[in-house]
């Protein structure tokens, strides 16, 4: 089993004529994955890459029978296209679309907030994968093996190097979701962690933060408040990362010196997460902990 | 990106905020004229700087006549003023903010800040305005108001009041207190703000309630459709570094170590200074290259590595993922006949065909320290510091 993506899901991919969704959806189709079809407004009735194209998502529905949607659509019409993902009712948005207002992102979150049943991943994402099923995103597939760690990550190439690491130790992946560097993101550690929860065959759990908001403290207390019996290995980035640069002055009245790394770490270390100081250390620390 | 008070008062009045009477001024005698036009009996001369605490360091100062704003003035144009939020270096005064003195009754507070815990932004308020309102929420966290708004409805009439009462503010005031909150939520949402905080909002004697000062940060990835807001940015206020990485696309921070690094991806970006520190090195910068790390790029990096004179080695730790890793080696060995890197290099390629790279780097004619690891890169160019 796997979370949110299988060999069975059929990927409908908004942008699927422009050049990075291009690229990528050929990667995704030579990786395996089910991509059923494109969308790009204006071009309907022609096809790319073997794939019909349409003038909307709903189409894509109703004719391909889409259920994940991979979005590579310019940044500035990005929400648009998501929330028209929304509206044809595809079950799960992937957005890898990178540099999106915050508060278009804050639209489209009080949107699907109200609608259960409908999840979002990114966006500023890598994507996801189901080793061996399916991949929607721009990972590279060869570093990834099928297997039971389920990885959860805000970064793109700092969570390739822990799928390496896992990989290299013979510890393969079940899923592996980049939720996104942004401010809003669709889906948190917390929501990622409660799929994980439920998946049988995700035996334990890496999870990547940075430093920025509370994602990581609230999926710690998460974890320390309902005894959730699966290992999790995690790392944060950012300890050396000078304060300040990014965060307005008020935003410290939110976070309240949450935020840092070290309170995140804190955090994740007094929920039982092994918390590694080194990132070098990711895939040994999953070996350790599970005692292989 | 940050713009300066004048600039954020410029925004203010276009979305109603009401403010004190005043104006920018670059040479004293334009101080002098602007302090004439407003008239009255009492001005301030405000420091213009992107950082806070400008009284402390001695930027803002009261003037009882003309020839005080025309001698204040010269003595704050031109100024190195150092601020708490400075750092020691301080941050050269170019330009000052005449304006009307105001009889103030009673300082507040008031923010809009986008809240990423609930994806909605959220108004600040607090009674205990004029003062470091971080020590206020550290202290006395039961004198912040948070009144979190629906991004789809804003701030509406009846929250903006319920904070205005809170405040402590009664009858008419508290009706102009809320007209300029409301207000002030318009101008965060219509600009794409991350920030709009105002500290202190005032009550005059007369009773009118203004922003006395005014502070805004916006959202970068929001500035295409903000042109006129694009417009504000002052280099000055940039490092120099920064802007030249900013014209290729590179995303770099300046920071104090001797271990400059250039990193794919800001996420393995962060870990990688995280890991140099580890070693017992210091990270000099943050560097993200991007996903591409083509030749023009990594050229460029290098000139903005080596302008910077603590560097002392260099880590290029990238994960060849679409990108191919011989590529980026090609790309390494090529901007290395371009640029003068007069410091150790280290270069860590994981990644497709990661060990081609590593042999093409290892044959070139350039000496490279390379390494297979992400630790053994750290204790490599920490190594190679001694």
């Amino acid at each position: 089993m796997s979370i949110l993506l299988d060999e069975e899901s059929r990927v409908v991919v908004q942008g699927l004529t422009g050049k990075e969704g291009s690229f990528h959806a050929e990667q995704c189709i030579a990786y395996g994955t089910r991509i059923v079809a494109g969308v790009t407004p204006g071009k309907g009735g022609t096809t790319h890459l073997d794939r019909p194209v349409f003038d909307t998502v709903h189409e894509a529905v109703a004719k391909e029978g889409a259920n994940v949607s991979l979005l590579f659509v310019p940044a500035s019409v990005a929400a648009d296209a998501i929330l028209e993902a929304h509206d044809a009712g595809v079950p799960l948005a992937i957005v890898i679309t990178e540099g999106i207002p915050t508060l278009d992102m804050a639209r489209v979150q009080a949107v699907y907030r109200e609608t259960p049943g409908r999840r979002w991943v990114g966006p500023n994402c890598p994507g996801v994968i189901s080793p061996g099923k399916a991949k929607a995103g721009i990972m590279p597939g060869f570093i990834h093996q099928p297997g039971s760690i389920g990885v959860i990550s805000r970064s793109g190439t700092l969570t390739y190097e822990a799928v390496k690491q896992l990989t290299d130790l013979g510890l393969g992946q079940s899923t592996c979701i980049g939720i996104g560097g942004d401010p809003v993101i669709g889906t948190r550690f917390l929501d990622a962690l409660r799929l994980f929860a439920e998946d049988s065959d995700t035996e334990a759990i890496v999870m990547i933060g940075e430093i920025g908001g509370e994602d990581e403290e609230n999926a710690a207390a998460w974890i320390r408040e309902n005894g959730f019996s699966k290992p999790v290995v995690g790392f944060i980035a950012g300890r050396t990362a000078p304060p300040g640069r990014r965060m307005g002055h008020a935003g410290a009245i939110i976070s309240g010196g949450k935020g840092t790394a070290a309170a995140k770490m804190e955090a994740m270390r007094s929920a039982g997460i092994h918390v590694c100081d080194s990132p070098a250390e990711i895939g040994a620390t999953m070996k350790r902990v599970l005692g292989r | 990106m940050k713009i300066h008070e004048y600039q954020a008062k410029e925004i203010f009045t276009r979305f109603h905020v009401p403010i004190p009477k005043g104006e920018v001024a670059e040479t004293p005698h334009q101080a002098r004229q602007i302090a004439e036009s407003i008239g009255g009996s009492a001005w301030v001369v405000k420091a213009q700087i992107h950082a806070g605490g400008r009284g402390k360091g001695g930027g803002v100062k009261l003037a009882k006549s003309l020839d005080e704003v025309e001698s204040l003035a010269k003595a704050i144009l031109g100024m190195n003023l150092v601020t708490p939020q400075t750092g020691p270096e301080g941050r050269v005064v170019r330009k000052v903010l005449v304006g009307e003195a105001s009889k103030i009754k009673q300082e507040l507070y008031a923010a809009i800040l986008f809240d990423r815990t609930i994806s909605n932004p959220v108004l600040i308020a607090s009674a205990a305005g004029g003062v470091d309102i971080e020590e206020v929420a550290a202290r006395t966290p039961g004198k912040i108001i948070r009144t979190p708004i629906d991004i789809r409805f804003g701030l509406g009439g009846h929250a903006a009041r319920r904070t205005a009462f809170a405040l402590g503010l009664s009858g008419k005031t508290a009706l102009k207190a809320a007209a300029l909150l409301t207000a002030l939520y318009e101008t965060f949402v219509k600009t794409d703000a991350t920030l709009v905080e105002v500290n202190p909002l005032v009550v005059t004697e007369d009773g009118d309630v203004l922003a006395l000062d005014a502070k805004m940060t916006f959202d970068d990835n929001a500035l295409f459709r903000h042109p006129e807001i694009a417009e504000y940015r002052d280099l000055h206020e940039e490092e120099e570094l920064e802007i030249e990485a900013s014209k290729h696309d590179l995303n770099y921070i300046k920071l104090d170590g001797n271990v400059g690094c250039m990193v794919n991806g800001a996420g393995l970006a962060m870990a990688t200074m995280d890991i140099i520190k580890l070693a017992g090195g210091e990270p000099a910068n943050f560097l993200d290259v991007g996903g591409g790390a083509s030749v023009e790029r990594v050229s460029a990096a290098f000139r903005i590595l080596m302008s910077d004179p603590n560097v002392k080695a260099v880590l290029i730790n990238i994960f060849g993922g679409i990108v191919r890793c011989d590529r980026v080696a090609g790309g390494v060995i090529q901007a290395l006949e371009q640029v003068k890197v007069d410091v150790p290099v280290v270069v860590r390629l994981e990644g497709t065909n990661a060990a081609e790279g590593a042999r093409m780097l290892e044959e070139a004619p350039i000496k490279f320290g390379v390494a297979r690891g992400l630790a053994e890169a750290a204790e490599k160019v920490t190594a190679a510091l001694k």
